[in-house]
């Protein structure tokens, strides 16, 4: 059963006065428990279309249906509060907030939720826990190596229990041992906590950890790689 | 949604230590605005506080028809006569008001100085006056008490010091308080000595009454307007104050809002630019909130109340620097009744207080919204590339 449903979805940005078409008709179904990654080359629409996959952004015509929501039907305040529910985000750069220990990075999704602080303390240092930090709860992200950072960000995005993992270039701000390790780690929350995962990346080493490997140029996808 | 707020908003405060320099724009920028307006204001509430403490409700004064101070009033004695057998007056007092050029301490140069002739029965009808250095004045010496205003604000009003008053010499033997009110800022001299010095024999400027009720000088005020005899009219010594200082205290507070608002309209651009700079410089982090579900509302009140905590600190260390500066503080000016100086002291009250404070928060959420607004509504994708 497809959990991702794009048909027919067109992308256009207004750059200078001038309507520049990022996605050019993509039609893409992903089952749920797949582990998909997009590579292209710059400029190839890779992370407009995760944007739309994760809610971050809008299509400008077709049908983007993901876990059971027509997401063109949803308000920004609708379109949040589904984000919170249903995708977890991994960027590049970790985007944790610095002023924050890993704990309470880890613990912002839930405040979204109706968790009791106790409770969003414990699934915190589970999560915490999954990606073998639960010893570096009280560090901040700057006593922390990038590898971490990335575990960090990646318990962040697992801690509310989305089915969805959205990925935008995970280990591309690591080296390749850091990579890896992030990588096994996105693999076993695909394989043994069933999360649907979809990630962009240039790497095709990091690709290879995938299910799947799509290839979009000029806005199309143009090639699918079974890995 | 507390929660959110709660979170993001201590996210923001936390940040603060790395943003010291523009934070501390605003509070300056604020705090000044509301120093500044702050001790203005105290200006005017200090000099009508001074002229209202020398109203009493059961005391009336009586001028001359027309006139509405006492410098432009005189009455003869079967005038006075007349009025003070009235019914319902318990006391009255005819005082003689003149004005005399003495030099100011702070700069040397001449200014008016209130001069009051009062009979020894004066002191039973402002029982407020009382003597705290030296004694009260012999009847019929050439001797000056002085109010503890007059006694700060002008260059020789000392005990034991001889003062020459339009050709005649005046000794110094007593420093008196009266409840903070105007009449500080007198010298006050034996009514007949004073009749005889200044060539006005037999008359006064005004009446002092005590009546035997407040209520009873709407009825006396008719019964001497009315009476042919007597070209006079009669106040209430509270409503006489009040339109004395009327006029200069909507003024002294007239200027201070005006100078506050051209120092707000500064602040809020301070405001505006350090909350922009602060926004900018965390797009990331909130674009990072919203792509995790939370909402353009927790973003926008977080925002605001960083801004008015920095204005508000800027309020708090504004009002205190006006507190400390200038509460208490003695200063005189020319009251545009009496043509004379009155000396009185900055009020900072807690009401000025309240709303220096008011005027910050305000100051903050102006400056704070626009940058808030653009936090929340900045496309999400936009921001996350730190645009």
């Amino acid at each position: 059963m497809a959990i991702i449903e794009l048909t027919d979805v067109h992308k256009t940005f207004m750059k200078a006065r001038e309507a520049v078409e990022v996605l050019m008709g993509i039609d893409l179904g992903v089952e749920a428990g797949d582990f998909v990654a997009l590579m292209g080359p710059s400029g190839s629409g890779k992370t407009t279309l995760l944007n739309i996959i994760g809610g971050l952004d809008g299509a400008t015509a077709g049908e983007v249906v993901v876990a059971d929501a027509n997401l063109d039907a949803l308000s920004s305040r609708e379109l949040a509060r589904w984000r919170a529910r249903t995708i977890g985000f991994v960027f590049q750069f970790y985007n944790l907030l610095p002023v924050l220990n890993a704990q309470r990075n880890v613990e912002l999704p839930l405040l979204l939720t109706k968790l009791s602080g106790k409770q969003r303390r414990r699934n915190a240092q589970t999560a915490l826990s999954i990606v073998g930090l639960d010893d570096r709860a009280g560090h901040k992200p700057g006593e922390l190596s990038g590898g971490q950072q990335q575990r960090v960000a990646i318990a962040r995005a697992i801690v509310a229990d989305p089915p969805i993992l959205v990925c935008d270039e995970p280990t591309g701000d690591l080296d390749r041992e850091n990579a890896e390790e992030i990588l096994d780690l996105l693999r076993i929350l695909n394989r043994d906590h069933g999360k649907t995962v979809i990630m962009v990346t240039h790497d095709p080493k990091a690709a290879d950890h995938a299910k799947r490997i799509l290839h979009l140029d000029k806005g199309k996808l143009v090639q699918e790689v079974a890995a | 949604m507390f929660a959110q707020v709660f979170e993001v908003t201590v996210m923001n405060l936390k940040n603060l230590p790395n943003r010291l320099g523009s934070s501390s724009v605003i509070v300056v920028g604020i705090g000044g605005v509301v120093g500044v307006l702050v001790a203005i204001l105290a200006m005017a509430s200090g000099f009508q506080s001074t002229l209202d403490r020398g109203g009493d409700p059961q005391r009336a004064v009586v001028l001359r028809g027309g006139s509405d101070n006492e410098l432009s009033s005189f009455m003869n004695t079967e005038t006075i006569n007349v009025v003070a057998s009235m019914p319902g007056i318990v006391e009255a007092s005819p005082e003689l008001y003149m004005v005399a050029d003495v030099p100011k301490r702070s700069t040397g140069t001449d200014a008016n100085l209130i001069v009051r002739g009062v009979s020894p029965d004066a002191f039973t009808l402002h029982d407020e006056v009382v003597i705290v250095e030296g004694r009260r004045f012999v009847p019929g010496r050439g001797e000056i008490i002085a109010g503890r205003g007059a006694h700060v604000e002008f260059a020789g009003i000392d005990i034991g010091n001889s003062v020459k008053l339009r050709q005649s010499e005046w000794t110094i033997v007593g420093i008196f308080e009266a409840d903070g009110s105007a009449y500080e800022s007198e010298l006050w001299v034996d009514l007949p000595v004073a009749q005889s010095a200044f060539r006005l024999d037999g008359g006064a400027s005004s009446m002092r009454l005590r009546l035997d009720s407040p209520e009873r000088v709407d009825e006396l005020a008719e019964r001497i307007e009315s009476d042919p005899r007597l070209d006079l009219e009669l106040f209430g010594e509270v409503e006489f104050f009040a339109r004395q200082g009327g006029g200069l205290t909507n003024t002294i507070r007239t200027f201070g809002y005006a100078v506050a608002v051209i120092m707000a309209i500064g602040a809020v651009f301070a405001a505006l630019n350090t909350m922009y700079a602060a926004v900018v410089s965390r797009t990331v982090e909130i674009a990072t909130l919203r792509a995790l579900g939370f909402g353009a509302f927790p973003v926008v009140v977080s925002v605001m109340i960083e801004s008015m905590a920095l204005a508000l600190l800027g309020g708090v260390l504004g009002a205190a620097v006006s507190y400390f500066g200038f509460n208490g503080y003695t200063v005189s000016t020319l009251s545009n009744a009496s043509f004379s100086q009155i000396a009185f002291d900055f009020a900072v009250t807690p009401e000025l207080l309240r709303d220096g404070l008011v005027w910050a928060l305000s100051l903050g959420a102006i400056g704070g919204l626009l940058p808030a607004v653009r936090a929340a509504v900045l496309p999400i994708t936009v921001a996350l590339r730190g645009e």
